[in-house]
């Protein structure tokens, strides 16, 4: 089996029959080496090896450098570049109005943690289908170095002025708040982003990634908890991420005590191989824990931090019929004349 | 011996033998909200219109859920007048906070029911009072006390019907319109009925003129709130998505459509919805959600009030300039909230037009009446799909929450209209898609849907060229604007045409739009009738405004427009589209206290305004009644 992929691989062909650049997106106009560009690219990977049908796919964003990434992937697949802070809602509705789509959004820690808290709070509570990425540079990029929501206590801007009030950490909030997948990586991390990617797109219920992404135009300096730098030297990995999708058959050994299988709901498995401390992130306390430990020492918890595979999402519980609501026909959604005269007939 | 009780016997109270007043008078009964009366209220009005009379009622109502004062008053128009009318003649004082003073606010010879225990009849003696010991007569109909507080104000419909002569049997009709199925509500509440007539037969002289007698003049017609039937507009549309934050006066659009998805829309076998709702987190979020619905092909709506539509602003701009369809509905109501949120106004005709930043403008419908409300609610779907835009619906709370016989709803005639959606057949016919390329010379251009495996584009606000890309260039930018200006100039012939009617001898023009129609259309006649004023008559049903409305006014040398708020909105949007000659004669007539205007406002304005007298006829009541009257 494994040769196998090996050899479409080396077709760049994905499953569904369709070659790489078919995933990618125009040109980005973001700086060389913001980290945006790279979490573009691992969108890209994990799309095109989960074989996602780009007619089903949409793009969503809210304001910002990060907002304007997903011109830069997908380019076949429709996109929607809403108002700041605001996209949830936009995703919202076209989740409701056509609940086959696959979504991806993304947001900055500005566009979330800032204008956007609403609707990320309520976002997260509806735990609506949706990979919801935060691209997590500490400053506001597009209005040119100010901080956000998230900066550290005691993070230095460029010009020397001192953070002095505490970060939000998006994800301890989504974990408290009914998120169903919520995951902290580096973009500069390849192996493991690509993971989180590939399960968040077997995942059903909102799964939100915290991806920490250097600035390096406004903050990757000296001084920053943002930079490159200092980001590499501060990420504590909870654990070795192992992924193996639905449609592959590949059986992996692993030792027990040490390994935990997560079955997502598309039936993909995710290994985790235990690193330091044994950590479990089906327990939403010990997550939660982990997260203000590392935080306490200055550090950034990474990987899978908290999973809830079976969970209900919120178009579920709308039970909705099993077409797309916006293409049922006439007849399924205006009632006949007879309703109109029943309804006439008691008012008169 | 208190003083008033000397009035009383100097002045003997007036007696049936005065002239009868048949179908033409206000009864206004005085509550406590959250007291229950509004069933009682409902079985009123609505008996004496199954009576064939012609009616409105009216609740004015506070910002509050239980404890203040509320008035709900049902006119009965023989002529068919169902605008507000300041004065009443019938009296229903239930509530001690204000039964004083609502008595004294009556003129001479009005009738006033009240509970024994407030003594009204010690205020005045130029009226009729007909006291009644409601809690005796409760006590009669049932031992439970919480039945007790709900029936009491029954004995009152029971009194009124037997002094005013309305239906019983129309009442219980209507008790069971109200209650459906529960058979024993119903006949308690009959029997409250009852005990209140049965009080009034054997204790109360009738010495008052007030009569209700059966008309013919309602065939047909049904009794609804605007907001219920602009949910059934919505349903009868198609909508599928529908998102919401709850304000007054507009909440009961969406909880009424709730009921009727419910109802009608969930599939019988699957028990699977057809539709979603949702209560969002606020605005922001409801006309989010209805955006992306809408980008995403479903039919697609939001309901609020003013606060919502500044909440809304942003999105607006975006869906205008990203070319993305969704209904929004404003009950319009008074400024922000605490104080006056539960008055009507007309007061979002500007902030609606030009909403959000930038060059915007939006197509705005104005219902005037509940069959309005439904038809231009199964229209405005039809008309944000075909141009891709936000369309608003502006109702009022007077529309919105008030009871208004109106003509029954048509099935919609038309299939509807889903506009230029990009498939197979078009893509091959237009060559090549765009999704800002204006392929027809309408302005409007094609949209392709996610999901439906048609070429892509990424929607973005105000940077982009005819093919969807990313752009900033001056021309590309320009070029856009421009021809969603074209667009904008297609609109007006396809929205409601104005209702016109010309008096080829009037040298005066009325323009009114919304709820304001049935105040000048009353004001009119007695324009005629008191002043021998002829008038032509213009009533706005959409902007952007149609050719018409400039040959209108070139006919006429003087043109009024009527409406509900402080700075003359309409005068002000219709200025940017007439020639400065016209706008010149535009003169405004302006009602803005939070209650319905009234056609004696109206008249009095127009009047002084051409001269005809020099005072509103408010001021007249301070001079000695046989004085002045009647005007030159
Ligand atoms: C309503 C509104 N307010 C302010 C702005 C200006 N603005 C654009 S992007 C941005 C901050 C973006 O920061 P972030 O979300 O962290 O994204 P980054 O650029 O860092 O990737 C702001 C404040 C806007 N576009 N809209
Ligand atoms: S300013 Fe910062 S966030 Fe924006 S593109 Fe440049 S590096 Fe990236």
């Amino acid at each position: 089996m494994a040769t196998a992929t090996q050899s479409l691989k080396k077709k760049k062909i994905n499953r569904i029959g369709l070659e790489l650049p078919v995933y990618r997106g125009s040109k980005t106009t973001l700086c060389a080496g913001c980290g945006h560009n790279a979490i573009s690219e691992r969108i890209i990977d994990a799309c095109f090896a989960m074989g996602i049908e780009p007619t089903q796919l949409v793009k969503l964003s809210g304001i910002g450098c990060s907002s304007k990434s997903p011109a830069y992937f997908l380019g076949s697949v429709h996109g929607f570049n809403t108002v700041h802070g605001r996209m949830p809602s936009v995703g919202t509705g076209a989740l409701i109005a056509n609940k086959n789509l696959v979504a991806i959004g993304v947001s900055g820690d500005g566009d979330t943690g800032a204008i956007g808290i609403g609707q990320f709070i309520h976002l997260m509570r509806r735990n609506l289908p949706i990979i919801y990425i935060i691209e997590d540079n500490g400053c506001y990029g597009l209005t040119k170095g100010q901080f956000s929501p998230t900066a550290d206590v005691g993070s230095v801007l460029k010009t020397g002025v001192v953070n002095d009030l505490p970060p939000i950490d998006t994800c301890a909030l989504a974990i408290q708040l009914g998120a169903t997948f919520v995951a902290r990586s580096f973009s500069g991390d390849k192996k493991q982003l690509t993971a989180i990617l590939k399960a968040a797109l077997s995942h059903r219920g909102t799964a939100m990634l915290d991806v920490l992404s250097p600035c390096v135009t406004f903050n990757d300096h000296e001084g920053s908890t943002k930079s490159y730098a200092y980001v590499k030297s501060h990420a504590d990995q909870l654990e070795e991420l192992d992924f193996v999708p639905y449609f592959e058959d590949i059986s992996v050994d692993y030792e027990p005590g040490e390994t935990q299988e997560v079955t997502l709901h598309d039936g993909s498995r995710l290994y985790l191989k235990k690193l330091a401390e044994s950590y479990d992130p089906t327990d939403k306390m010990q997550a939660l824990g982990v997260l203000h430990d590392t935080h306490e020492r200055g550090e950034f918890a990474t990987g899978l931090i908290y999973v809830k595979p079976a969970a209900d999402d919120f178009l579920t519980t709308l039970n909705l019929v099993d077409e797309p609501l916006a293409s049922l026909p006439e007849d399924r959604v205006r009632p006949s004349k007879a309703v109109l005269t029943e309804i006439m007939e008691s008012l008169a | 011996m208190p003083a008033s009780d000397v009035a009383v016997e100097e002045r003997p109270a007036p007696s049936a033998s005065v002239e009868p007043v048949v179908n033409d008078f206000s009864i206004q009964v005085a509550t406590v909200n959250g007291s229950g009366s509004q069933t009682a209220n409902l079985v009123l009005l609505r008996a004496i219109f199954q009576m064939g009379v012609p009616v409105s009622g009216k609740n004015m109502f506070p910002s509050n859920i239980a404890g203040l004062p509320t008035w709900f008053t049902i006119r009965t128009n023989k002529d068919g007048y169902i605008g507000w009318k300041k004065k009443t003649e019938v009296l229903v004082a239930m509530n001690p906070e204000t039964a004083r003073e609502d008595t004294l606010n009556l003129d001479a010879d009005s009738m006033v029911v009240y509970d024994e225990s407030l003594k009204l009849d010690s205020v005045r003696s130029d009226l009729v009072f007909y006291p009644v010991p409601f809690d005796r007569l409760v006590a009669e109909v049932t031992r439970d006390v919480k039945m007790r507080r709900r029936i009491r104000n029954m004995i009152y419909d029971g009194v009124l019907s037997r002094l005013l002569g309305v239906d019983l049997d129309q009442m219980e009709i209507a008790l069971r319109k109200q209650f459906g199925n529960k058979v024993k509500v119903v006949a308690l509440n009959r029997q409250a009925l009852d005990v209140g007539y049965a009080f009034a037969e054997q204790h109360l002289e009738k010495r008052d003129p007030y009569r209700i007698e059966s008309m013919d003049e309602n065939g047909g017609r049904i009794l609804i709130d605007g907001n219920a039937a602009a949910a059934i507009g919505c349903m009868m549309a198609g909508v599928t998505v529908v998102a919401w934050y709850p304000i007054t006066p507009s909440s009961s659009l969406c909880e009424t459509l709730i009921d009727y998805l419910r109802k009608y829309r969930v599939d019988k076998e699957t028990g699977k919805a057809s539709f979603a709702v949702v209560q969002a987190e606020d605005e922001i979020a409801a006309l989010g959600m209805a955006i992306g619905a809408g980008w995403a092909g479903a039919r697609s709506m939001t309901s609020t009030s003013g606060p919502g539509i500044s909440l809304m602003g942003e999105f607006v701009g975006l869906a205008y300039y990203a070319e993305v369809p969704a209904v929004i509905f404003d009950v319009q109501r008074v400024g922000p909230s605490t104080g006056l949120p539960t008055r009507t106004a007309q007061g979002d005709v500007l902030s609606t037009a030009f909403l959000s930043h930038g060059d915007t403008r939006h197509p705005l419908l104005f219902p005037c009446s509940p069959e309005e409300c439904y038809s231009m609610a199964v229209n405005a779907f039809d008309l944000a799909e075909r141009f891709q835009t936000p369309v608003f619906v502006l109702s009022d709370l007077d529309l919105g929450m008030n009871q208004w016989m109106t003509q029954p709803f048509e099935y919609p005639a038309k299939p509807m209209d889903r506009g230029k959606v990009l498939d197979e057949e078009t893509l091959e016919r237009i060559g090549r898609f765009g999704r800002y390329r204006d392929v027809d010379g309408d302005g409007i251009p094609y949209r392709s849907v996610p999901g439906r495996s048609m070429p892509a584009y990424f929607c973005r606000g105000s940077g982009h060229n005819e093919s969807a890309q990313y752009s900033e260039r001056a021309d590309d930018y320009q070029r856009n604007v421009d021809r969603l200006m074209r667009k904008f100039e297609t609109f007006r012939n396809w929205l409601p045409a104005p209702v016109v009617e010309i008096n080829r001898k009037a040298r005066v023009g009325i323009i009114a739009y919304g709820t304001t129609h049935w105040a000048v259309v009353e004001s009119r006649d007695q324009l005629r009738d008191e002043a021998d004023l002829q008038t032509s008559y213009y009533r706005h049903r959409a902007y952007p405004f149609r050719s018409a409305l400039a040959s209108f006014i070139e006919r006429h040398d003087r043109v009024y427009v009527v409406e509900q708020n402080r700075d003359a909105q309409m005068v002000t949007l219709m200025r940017t589209d007439l020639r400065p000659e016209l706008a010149g004669r535009l003169r405004s007539v302006l009602h803005y206290n939070g209650q319905s205007i009234d056609a004696r406002t109206i008249t009095d304005d127009i009047l002084i305004q051409e001269g005809y007298r020099v005072e509103f006829s408010e001021a007249d009541e301070l001079v000695p009644r046989d004085a002045g009257v009647g005007g030159e």
